[in-house]
């Protein structure tokens, strides 16, 4: 059961990423903000600053003096000692700070450095066109439940050695901790069985039959001679279950819902596909899907914000997109952008692990759908439903197909 | 001009190899790797410049 929350009236001193008028538009918002704050506050969750100019969410992620990564989903209130200590974390690398972070961070970067990734493409390619081929002939198709949802749980399924009927279960895991922001905190650890039990016979069955996947590498991989510790294979595991699903799944989404919107953008997509590489840069600029936090290390006065320990950072990856001080025509999408510096994927040490991997799904699931479907649109724009919490993207999004090829 | 390459800032986006391949290369993490030395021809200025008005990290810089 979720509380019932008290809508907000000021997003300047009552911030709240949950609120249904932030979750269905959050862009006017940011907007107003950065004229009025530019820093918001709020005492929702124990206590939450939001920067949404570019600069400051830039020296936020860069600064990891005053800053810590030690939980970067905002819970129900402050994590006070309970929650995993730095540096290492609950799912490192995300939740580490230097210097662990770039001893957890290196061992995971050749894996998915583009020469691994791109590997990937035909498995990509393939699941893409299977899925619109059970598409059939309908007219109206949801492009969030049919299609977008399903390629990066297959691609991350693939790496690690998971069966690819599992799915539906990691979906659900995500669920559970990305929307489960609300629970009380013994609820969640309830709701967090399940994946954990998943998790324990999966790293059960890789040592006893290891194979060549990411899993693996992980249960074999060491530390200056010391095998990982089993918390750290399993937080790991976590992590690219969660950070490589519903993200990805929200840029493809947010990128098809925008060529529903903008015929004459589709149209020279479909025209020259050769444009679709800065089209994905520049959907993940305009809407950006992920919104990672920070905690305050110690009390500490950011610009005039007296920011106490155990604050909570939203740090506004979308809102540092849209800031009209750092783009040019930041409101607006223009398809062939030659200057697009966007943080998408996070600025500084943290930059997404999986960002090779996300471009190449990105990419294959918009390359084989304009494809299979040059002219398309919003079958219900009403109907179209946007996720809650720290990932943005569509969760129901009806299209109909106006034309196949 | 020149290219001017900061590793230190440098964070693996690989926005430059993925649009300058001609001039970067990804290394085996996925940061990038300078594939030129020296003075650039017009069209290698170009496709520097492409690659530094990219990079979310200005680690890159196209210097005289």
């Amino acid at each position: 059961m979720t509380m019932e929350k008290i809508p907000v009236s000021d997003f300047a001193t009552d911030f709240d990423h949950t609120d249904p008028q932030w979750v269905a538009d959050p862009y006017p918002i940011m907007e107003d903000l950065r004229e009025r704050c530019p820093i918001a506050h709020s005492n929702r969750y124990g206590g939450m600053w939001v920067p949404v100019l570019h600069e400051d969410v830039s020296a936020i992620a860069n600064d990891t003096e005053h800053f810590t990564s030690r939980t970067v989903v905002i819970g129900a209130g402050r994590p006070g000692e309970d929650a995993p200590p730095a540096p290492i974390g609950v799912a490192p690398p995300i939740s580490s700070d230097p210097p662990f972070h770039a001893i957890a961070r290196r061992l995971m970067l050749s894996e998915f450095a583009p020469k691994k990734i791109n590997a990937l493409e035909g498995f990509s390619r393939e699941l893409c066109r299977r899925l619109i081929a059970e598409m059939g002939d309908r007219e109206v198709i949801d492009a969030a439940v049919d299609y977008a949802q399903h390629i990066p749980v297959g691609l991350i399924a693939k790496m690690l050695g998971l069966p690819q009927e599992d799915g539906d279960l990691f979906r659900s895991f995500v669920h559970i901790i990305l929307e489960g922001v609300d629970l009380p905190q013994e609820e969640r650890i309830l709701a967090f069985q399940p994946v954990e039990e998943y998790f324990i016979r999966v790293l059960e069955e890789h040592l006893q039959n290891p194979n060549d996947d990411l899993t693996t590498f992980l249960l074999e991989a060491d530390i200056g001679g010391m095998k990982l510790e089993d918390a750290h294979v399993f937080g790991t595991m976590i992590l690219l279950v969660v950070a490589g699903i519903d993200t990805t799944w929200s840029a493809i989404g947010s990128s098809i819902w925008h060529l529903a919107q903008n015929p004459e953008d589709l149209a020279r997509l479909v025209d020259d596909p050769s444009l679709i590489p800065s089209a994905i840069e520049e959907f993940l600029r305009a809407y950006a899907p992920v919104t990672m936090a920070r905690l305050v290390k110690e009390d500490f006065d950011y610009k005039g914000c007296p920011m106490k320990k155990d604050d909570w950072i939203l740090l506004g990856f979308p809102a540092a997109n849209r800031d009209p001080k750092f783009f040019d025509r930041a409101d607006e999408v223009i398809i062939d952008r030659t200057e697009n510096r966007h943080a998408a994927f996070g600025l500084g040490i943290h930059r997404c692990l999986g960002s090779n991997l996300a471009r190449l799904e990105m990419q294959t699931a918009l390359e084989e759908f304009i494809a299979a479907f040059p002219k398309f649109e919003l079958a219900d724009p009403s109907g179209v439903s946007f996720s809650q919490g720290q990932v943005r993207g569509p969760r129901v999004l009806p299209i109909r197909i106006l034309e196949r090829s | 001009m020149k290219i001017k390459l900061d590793l230190d800032k440098c964070q693996g986006h690989g926005r430059c190899y993925s649009l300058s391949p001609d001039l970067f290369d990804s290394d085996d993490l996925g940061n990038a790797v300078l594939l030129v030395t020296g003075e650039l021809s017009d069209d290698q200025v170009a496709q520097a410049t492409l690659a530094a008005n990219n990079c979310p990290e200005y680690a890159i810089e196209v210097i005289a």
